[in-house]
């Protein structure tokens, strides 16, 4: 069953800055960009595995701190030439409140 | 209502304008291209491996009509624009159709100069310039046996020798004695010929052609001594001319080529050059490294950007023949105020010389042995004084410490499955596959696409000459002045001069400052700037933790599976039994499932879990000890001998010496990770010949050696200077570390740092300026005054307490 669940709220992660979310599936990186975007990836590069909430965030894209590939935001998807994708979750932001669909 | 831009020429450099627009402005413009060969964009410079039947056109295409469609592009093929009315903003095609135009850029290119002599029309007489000329010669091969190459530049020897690989009899005719005499003197030209010949070549030197003689067909070619030679085919390859017709008739100011300015514009403000039809400072070019660059700047002045312009291009070149390496750049020729500096190995088909001015290189010829090719240009284009190394310049950049690839001359014979990159694993064959197959142009180009010199950067040299002898004469080489990243087009100095000198404090007053092109940077950008505010303003700039690279955010150094390892300081590696207990206890405490000596003499704790890392650190702080350092750029370690504490053949006390250089230098945040030894003795146990700064005792005192390194390139330390105390050891290393600090690039260690700049220079601000240099070490203790502050006690305490905690536990 999946479902929309508070997480938290956007001023407790620093801008440019991630913070990771427990579950039974595995970490999720929760991201908000310089323009306090939100965004929800598999703490995972598809690379090779690297804790992408550890990158650096920059414009829409973060770059995980083992190889540096650099991995869209909202899609999971690294940037060319390198190829892969990493899952991506629903989020909704409700008056600062953020709520992640797992 | 979007602008029209109309592009006239559908070649390599109209088309790089507009692929650099797209990236700066994609939606700005309403563009259409129009290109008189059937063809979208392909890569000219592959004409040669066409030729060869190495390749298929379909191969050498770089843009595909798809690309012209999904970037909203309007193509039209085959259609030569006839007119330009500048009054009416249009241009015209042969089929009388009109195109309205707001802004228009020319980008015809050139043609083969045809020589205008009797029978030059004839069937069977060509240029060596696009597909269908290939074609041409292909369709001559598969027919006729007797092949005559007019030119024995570089053009020809390429036409040549592919006309050899179709198995035609093939014979080139110079005008001069000497092969490419625009690049290569009279004894590399004779090894070139000799080699060439070796391959089948034949050659007619300093014969003049007069005429060409046949009914329909060519079927002979004379000479001005009455010889006369029989040929089924004749390719002219004796230079280029600009395509300027069309701009002339539109009364747009032309020479040689159209006249431009440095943004690329000519005389009519709407309209651009680029590329071979281009005539810039006087200068025409026909390589497409400087079309490229001409391209980045259009693009820039077009997207109304306006802050990059077109200074003219040093070229090199690169024969591309397989099996022949030859490089040229610059002057060759021995002048009245230049000096040559020559080897010559027959036996091994070697030549090499340097032609130098005032103490920098103006020039290289290299021939048989190409490996240094694009170091001895670099050097040139940066006006690197090379005096420190005259005397090994010739045995090239390995015989001053690059000990990764010394076995690798001779590019063009590498086998394709010779590993270059030993980091990544990839081998030749990968390499210019990839050049091949992406149409790739520079050595960015090709670390983004393959990998290789993407880790370590060693064999970046190797990858470059496997470029250059891939695209020949027409790799781009790194360009001289290197902006910080994609963000920005100033370089790193400029960066830290704006900021000394507007007194820009934070990373977003630099980025609005200077024009960033990114909202908030990238990870190259970020952590750089972070590093020139926290040097320029020390205690007032307040550290960006979002701007360091992990390790340096949590303090702690990230390993392969997520978990981190943690190095306790250590100083001068001295330990006792109550640290190591201390240290002992913790590792069963918290189950470290590994421990290890490292290379700097400390103990490092490995696979601890993030958020385990400040009850580790409360720990060590209880037993007296703080952050090691080990994961920044910064002062790491500083790695000491026993010394005359026991050892019977110390000079002098070296524990003592390292503690309190740990001391004074602990917690300085540098450009890049910084490493000292001390030795007490000149039997250097402690290695401090290849540390950033190391330190040997002697009888008489201390020498201090500077700009060592034992990574990926070995380079020994320069002497600096022998002194007396301890406290002149003290004073000359901080001034060495503020040097370096204040005015090296960041992620420039040492070692290269040096190179650029040169020993003179430091030993000039270092010795010879005695207040500047307590001026410098004055400034290095007053920013140790807010650098001396352990992370880890401050996050013990609670500060930045989020990194270590997540942010909520989904249970079910």
């Amino acid at each position: 069953m999946s479902d929309w669940i508070e997480i938290g709220h956007i001023e407790d992660i620093p801008r440019l800055g991630s913070r990771v979310v427990k579950t039974k599936e595995g970490d999720i990186a929760i991201f908000r960009t310089g323009q306090d975007k939100i965004h929800a990836l598999l703490d995972s590069c598809p690379h090779k595995g690297g804790p992408l909430s550890q990158g650096l965030v920059h414009g829409d894209q973060v770059t995980c701190p083992l190889h540096d590939w650099k991995i869209q935001l909202a899609s999971g998807e690294a940037i060319a030439p390198d190829e892969g994708c990493t899952r991506s979750f629903r989020i909704r932001v409700k008056e600062g409140t953020i709520f992640l669909m797992v | 209502m979007k602008e029209k831009l109309v592009l006239i020429g559908n070649g390599m450099a109209g088309i790089r304008t507009l692929e650099e627009l797209l990236k700066l402005a994609p939606e700005m413009y309403e563009i259409t291209v129009f290109g008189d060969e059937p063809h979208g964009n392909y890569n000219r410079i592959m004409l040669s491996p066409v030729l060869a039947a190495e390749k298929t056109i379909d191969d050498i295409i770089l843009n595909d009509r798809q690309w012209y469609a999904d970037n909203n592009i309007t193509l039209h093929t085959s259609k030569r624009i006839t007119r330009i009315n500048r009054g009416r903003r249009t241009v015209t095609a042969e089929d009388g159709s009109e195109t309205v135009y707001d802004r228009l850029i020319i980008s015809t290119g050139s043609s083969p100069f045809i020589i205008p002599i009797p029978g030059s029309e004839l069937e069977g007489v060509i240029g060596f310039r696009d597909i269908q000329d290939v074609n041409e010669m292909l369709d001559a091969a598969s027919k006729y046996k007797k092949a005559v190459v007019i030119g024995g530049g570089l053009l020809g020897l390429e036409a040549a020798d592919g006309l050899v690989k179709q198995g035609m009899d093939v014979t080139v005719v110079h005008l001069v004695e000497t092969l490419m005499e625009q690049q290569l003197d009279s004894a590399a030209g004779a090894l070139l010929k000799s080699s060439l010949e070796e391959r089948g070549l034949k050659f007619l030197m300093e014969h003049k052609t007069e005429a060409l003689l046949g009914d329909r067909r060519v079927q002979h070619v004379c000479f001005s001594n009455g010889l006369q030679i029989p040929a089924d085919l004749v390719v002219m390859a004796v230079g280029i001319r600009p395509n300027i017709e069309l701009a002339e008739s539109a009364g747009i100011h032309s020479e040689r080529g159209i006249v431009v300015n440095d943004t690329m514009q000519t005389y009519d403000p709407r309209i651009y050059a680029v590329g071979e039809c281009a005539q810039h400072r006087n200068i025409t070019y026909g390589l497409v490294a400087p079309l490229f660059e001409q391209a980045k700047v259009c693009a820039n002045q077009l997207a109304q950007l306006g802050i990059s312009y077109y200074k003219g291009s040093t070229t090199s070149t690169k024969l591309k023949v397989n099996g022949i390496d030859l490089f040229s750049a610059g002057e060759f020729q021995k002048s009245d105020d230049t000096e040559e500096l020559l080897y010559q190995d027959p036996g091994r088909g070697v030549y090499k010389k340097i032609v130098i001015r005032n103490s920098r290189i103006v020039g290289s010829l290299l021939y048989g042995d190409t490996i240094d090719g694009p170091w001895y240009f670099q050097l040139m284009r940066d006006g690197i004084d090379i005096s420190e190394m005259r005397e090994r310049l010739l045995f090239g950049q390995v015989s001053i410490g690059d000990s990764g690839h010394s076995a690798t001359d001779h590019i063009a014979s590498m086998p394709d499955d010779t590993e270059v990159c030993g980091c990544n694993g990839v081998c030749k064959g990968d390499i210019v596959n990839a050049i091949i197959d992406k149409g790739l142009f520079t050595l960015d180009e090709v670390k983004l696409h393959t990998k290789a010199a993407a880790s370590c950067g060693s064999c970046a040299g190797v990858v470059e000459q496997i470029l250059a002898s891939t695209v020949g004469a027409d790799f781009a080489v790194s360009p001289a002045k290197r902006p910080i990243c994609n963000c920005t087009e100033y370089t790193h100095d400029e960066a830290r001069s704006t900021i000394a000198k507007y007194e820009l404090k934070d990373i977003r007053a630099v980025m609005d400052f200077m024009e960033w092109k990114t909202p908030d940077g990238c990870n190259r950008c970020r952590p750089a700037l972070n590093y020139y505010l926290l040097c320029a303003w020390p205690g007032e700039y307040v550290d960006d933790s979002r701007s360091r690279f992990i390790n340096e955010r949590v303090h702690a150094n990230i390993q392969k599976d997520g978990t981190y390892s943690v190095i306790p300081q250590m100083k001068g590696g001295m330990t006792n039994a109550a640290e190591l207990r201390a240290i002992a206890d913790i590792a069963d405490k918290y189950s470290v499932p590994e421990m290890k000596v490292t290379g700097g003499q400390r103990i490092d704790l490995f696979g601890l879990k993030k958020e385990q890392l400040p009850e580790i650190w409360a720990d060590l702080n209880a037993a007296g000890m703080i952050s090691g350092h080990a994961y920044g750029k910064s002062l790491r370690t500083v790695k000491s001998c026993i010394g005359s504490r026991w050892c019977r053949f110390g000079t002098q006390d070296s524990v003592t010496m390292a503690v309190k250089l740990e001391e004074m230098s602990w917690g300085s945040w540098m450009p890049h990770k910084f490493k000292m030894a001390v030795s007490g003795c000149p039997r250097n146990c402690a290695e401090a010949t290849i540390k950033d700064l190391g330190v040997v005792g002697i009888d008489s005192g201390w020498e201090l050696h500077i700009g060592g390194n034992g990574g990926v390139k070995v380079r020994a330390t320069d002497l600096l200077c022998k002194v007396q105390t301890q406290q002149e050891v003290l004073e000359y290393a901080a001034a060495f570390m503020q040097l370096y600090r204040e005015e090296a690039h960041y992620l420039d260690r040492t070692a290269p740092w040096i190179e650029r700049v040169g020993l003179t220079y430091i030993k000039q601000r270092l010795i010879e300026d005695g207040d500047g240099r307590a001026a410098l070490a004055e400034r290095f203790y007053q920013s140790q005054k807010y650098a001396q502050i352990d992370p880890w006690r401050e996050r013990v305490e609670g500060k930045e307490a989020h990194e270590f905690t997540p942010m909520i536990e989904i249970v079910d």
